[in-house]
């Protein structure tokens, strides 16, 4: 059977990227994580920045810069700067 | 259904899922093992073929140009959707928001976001041009580029000045501006087609020296199509939402 172990042949022991891919993949899980467990929405989206940032260091690290680009300039900022903006509006109004 | 019923039925679900997923995962091939020929195959023609070195690009905006094209085309219905729905509707009228709190003013901006943004003001447009005018040379491309160049207008807003935001990205002029670079790229498609090509054929010479700014064709105009498209799309989009957030608006009585 193919399980993933099998499949996957690492050429050298452990090298640098790949201590740099398990890393940012761990890290990718916790930001995740963190912006679900977040509550307050403000709070949220600011993490929802920085989960933005992470993802982007995780495609670079996985050598895709075209991808890393526009998840920088769409996750970590447009994103969150509608985000933003429509939270304003929303909390205007409750006011 | 009682809570019981309720788990019984989730457990299994849940179950079934995780054996599902499980099967699935011993499918997949090995970390870092790409299985399909299409990618191989591009990367061994695309820069002799296309004489763009940033073969995404040369992917993005030729060999799927027509896809692309429909992306672009996604994005410029969402704009058009956000400013159809935040409209000035007849009934509505606007005043600024500092009239809602008596007591206090709408907090100006600090003097160190203001003078931060105003710094990355310029830097900001140039990567933004930079990454649009380059989509053949290097990893980039008119998407990219066109949100950071809008990126570098909501800056200015950031550092407080609003009017200028507005002087400097007038809504008309910001619909016209996406509307050329939306039709930017389909004309490009059509001119071939009335050269005798088919859609999106790569009519312009492509140069001789991979990688030159001057290079690729019609890839490097597509991105500049795109480019401006997409930084007018985002800019509208913010603009219309900063409309929303600035100025209160309130059913007539």
């Amino acid at each position: 059977m193919n399980t993933l172990a099998t499949v996957t042949r690492y050429a050298a022991p452990l090298g640098l990227m790949d201590v740099l891919q398990v890393t940012i993949l761990v890290l990718v899980a916790a930001g995740a994580t963190g912006v679900v467990l977040v509550r307050d929405p403000v709070r949220q989206v600011i993490g929802l920045s920085v989960y933005g940032v992470l993802l982007a260091v995780l495609f670079l690290a996985f050598q895709a810069p075209d991808v890393t680009l526009s998840e920088l300039t769409v996750g970590a900022v447009i994103l969150p700067l509608l985000l933003v903006l429509t939270l304003a509006k929303v909390r205007r109004r409750e006011e | 259904m009682t809570p019981a019923v309720r788990r019984w039925v989730f457990l299994a679900g849940a179950a079934g899922l995780a054996a599902f997923y499980l099967w699935g995962l011993t499918g997949l091939p090995g970390f870092g093992h790409y299985p399909g020929p299409y990618g191989d195959l591009i990367n061994r023609i695309a820069v002799a073929q296309t004489k763009a070195t940033g073969v995404v690009s040369a992917i993005n905006f030729e060999y799927r140009g027509f896809d692309t094209l429909g992306e672009e085309f996604i994005l410029f219905t969402a704009a058009i959707g956000v400013a159809t729905v935040l409209r000035h509707l007849r009934g509505e009228r606007e005043r600024p928001a500092r009239d809602e709190a008596i007591d206090r003013n709408v907090p100006a901006a600090s003097d160190a976001v203001r003078m931060v943004s105003l710094i990355l003001v310029g830097p900001t447009l140039l990567m933004g041009w930079f990454l649009t005018s380059h989509a053949q040379t290097s990893p980039s491309g008119g998407f990219q580029g066109g949100v950071v160049l809008a990126t570098s207008f909501v800056l200015i807003y950031l550092a407080g000045e609003f009017l200028v935001f507005r002087r400097i990205s007038p809504l008309d002029v910001t619909d016209a501006v996406g509307a050329v670079g939306a039709a930017g790229f389909a004309a490009v498609g059509l001119t071939a087609v009335a050269m005798g090509l088919p859609y999106l054929s790569n009519y312009l010479p492509l140069g001789s020296t991979p990688g030159a700014v001057s290079s690729s064709g019609t890839i490097a105009l597509i991105s500049f199509f795109v480019g401006i498209e997409v930084a007018a799309a985002f800019i509208l989009i913010v603009s219309e939402l900063l409309d929303q957030t600035l100025l209160f608006r309130q059913e007539s009585r």
